[in-house]
């Protein structure tokens, strides 16, 4: 079984609000400084869940990145959790690309890697959240896909997910090689330690460019672009608190409650 | 682009009926075709749409494309994709709207991988550029701190996903006239690669979180499992639902479906009472359509403040026994 794991580096998203500044002519976010960029939130699901088939299943998990600067860490932090293999995908050419961009550079390195029975993405990126990227992937590569999964099992030839909707979950069965896009609700992820945090350390992460995954650069033409952000703004929304006070929490309680109480 | 024209909903049927978001749809969709003076289309796809075309008529739609087939009967991305995208080739919209639900979060973008579109996800907003007429979309990015505006120039259709509750339903009027399509194409089953095996409807004690008029949720600064308690009891009293952070889903303290925030659920209750929680911006973003905000929280400069109508800064242990309690008294009398 050889799984690939699409994963983005992106912005904490846990950061305070008075730390997140932008660019509004750039439409960019300044990344806040002295804090770390992370693994996306739902990409480190979808390598928990990588994790999870090849303890029972054994077989291989590639992991690929498409950025700039450290994205080496990401893909570093999804080794030490057990995947086997990453590359990175850096080029010009690959940035500030729209989802079709964006899928069509993994597409091509997930073609280059080859021989996969399953490739598994976040079900959207913690930073721009476009959510549609694994979905494009699997149209390029002509292969079914399945989104929002919260668990993934094989079964005999095929992937049988759970997948999230409104009043519960479905169950899908699908022909490998497969697409899935992974939620947060398929649970925790593991905790690197010990001897796969000292591998992971030593291994050798290639940088692949665009002329090594043989992609056209007329595909990633941005005048081309399928989308193009022209406006990225800062929502205003300070609300005026009333603060209720009491001469204890007790006597404050109670007087909130008569406030709330004439408002439901 | 003159090639493509108007605007195109993608329905969605609930127990036999428009689904709310649907009528929301109408309600966007004709507002944008009449700025365009465009039409608007409607398709319905299920196994038995009965007389629910002339009830989008009724809603906005001028026209009704109705897909009717077995196949249909439940959502499966493979199947609605197809119907979808060949009626796309046809009538070839200039701007299609889907729901931000769970079918319109796998079928838009894979309809638009498929059409080569230009989508946006999850949008607030939706209005016409009046110089260009293009479709400009407003999103949440990066957990809900800022939001960006997207364009599509010249992929077509121009499509977008609207988050529920967000814009207001379309009017109902019985004297609309409209024309209902039946598609004519067969589906072809064997591009149905997905197969569906169980569908497992979760029961939910009391009131399912997205419909509850209240609800409360903790954070971090809750503790443990066991305190999650208090909160519930306040629901409890109150008719509402538990919710979460992040962090608190992640700690295991409520379940990841009880999660609120970008990357949880999004609920618009007409109370929201923030427990013990800071105020991440991924959080509020799932709760800022409450009507009020209710914060309870030890540390004073907490982001939850700057968003909350009502607050008390204490330690919340010290706060909800005698809030619930009170708002028991007050609510049985």
């Amino acid at each position: 079984m050889h799984t690939i794991v699409c994963v983005k580096q992106v912005p904490d998203p846990e950061i305070p609000p008075a730390k997140f500044k932008i660019d509004p002519e750039a439409k960019k976010v300044i990344p806040p400084p002295g804090v770390p960029p992370v693994i996306s939130v739902y990409d480190e699901r979808a390598v928990e869940a990588a994790c999870r088939l090849k303890d029972k299943h054994k077989g291989k998990i590639t992991v690929i990145s498409m950025g700039t600067g450290k994205v080496s860490d990401v893909v570093r932090h999804a080794l030490s959790m057990g995947a086997d293999e990453g590359f990175v995908l850096e080029d010009e050419a690959f940035e500030n690309l729209d989802s079709f961009g964006t899928a069509y550079v993994l597409g091509k390195a997930i073609q280059k890697i080859g021989g996969y029975d399953l490739v598994l993405c976040g079900r959207q990126a913690a930073d721009w959240g476009a959510g549609q990227v694994g979905s494009i992937l699997a149209e390029m590569l002509g292969i079914p896909v399945i989104t929002l999964a919260c668990g993934i099992e094989v079964v005999e030839k095929n992937i049988r997910v759970k997948r999230i909707v409104k009043d519960g979950y479905e169950v899908l069965e699908a022909p490998m090689p497969s697409v899935v896009t992974v939620s947060s609700e398929i649970g925790l992820p593991r905790l690197p330690a010990g001897m796969s945090l000292m591998l992971a350390r030593k291994k050798q992460i290639p940088v692949w460019k665009a002329k090594d995954i043989g992609a056209d650069l007329s595909e990633l033409d941005r005048t081309k672009a399928h989308t193009e952000i022209t406006g990225l703004s800062v929502p205003t929304r300070k609300t005026e608190c009333e603060i209720v006070t009491g001469n204890t929490p007790n006597e404050a309680a109670v007087n909130l409650a008569l406030k709330l109480s004439k408002l439901i | 682009m003159d090639t493509h024209k108007g605007v195109l909903v993608c329905g969605e049927m609930a127990e036999g009926r428009l689904a709310p978001i649907t009528i929301e749809l109408l309600g966007i969709g004709r507002k944008l075709s009449d700025q365009l003076g465009e039409t608007l289309s409607i398709l319905l796809m299920g196994s038995k749409t009965g007389s629910l075309g002339q009830e989008a008529i009724a809603y906005g739609a001028d026209k009704v494309y109705v897909a009717e087939d077995g196949l249909l009967d439940h959502y499966n991305s493979d199947a609605y994709t197809q119907v979808a995208a060949n009626l796309c080739l046809k009538v070839l919209p200039s701007i299609m709207l889907l729901g931000h639900t769970d079918i319109g979060c796998d079928l838009a973008p894979r309809l638009n991988g498929r059409l080569g579109g230009g989508l946006s996800m999850d949008c607030l907003s939706l209005s016409i550029d009046p110089t260009t007429q293009l479709l400009l979309a407003t999103r949440p990015v990066f957990g809900g701190n800022a939001h960006a505006t997207v364009v599509s120039r010249s992929a077509r259709p121009q499509m977008a996903t609207i988050r529920p509750k967000i814009v207001p339903p379309a009017v109902r009027n019985e004297s609309r006239q409209g024309e209902v399509i039946p598609v004519e194409d067969k589906l072809d089953p064997s591009a149905i690669k997905v197969k569906v095996v169980d569908r497992i409807k979760e029961e939910v004690e009391g009131v399912k979180l997205e419909d509850a008029e209240v609800v409360v949720s903790g954070g971090r600064g809750i503790g443990s499992a066991q305190n999650f308690g208090m909160l519930r009891e306040l629901a409890r009293v109150l008719g509402g639902a538990v919710g979460g952070t992040r962090p608190a889903c992640d700690e295991g303290w409520v379940p990841a479906s009880a999660q609120v925030g970008q990357s949880g659920k999004v609920v618009s209750p007409k109370l929201y009472i923030a427990v013990a929680l800071s105020g991440a911006m991924s959080h509020i973003a799932g709760c800022l359509g409450s009507k009020y905000i209710v914060a309870i929280n030890k540390d004073k400069e907490a982001n939850i403040f700057n968003v909350a109508h009502f607050g008390i800064v204490a330690d919340y242990k010290e706060v909800l026994p005698a809030l619930t309690a009170k708002l028991k008294e007050l609510l049985s009398a």
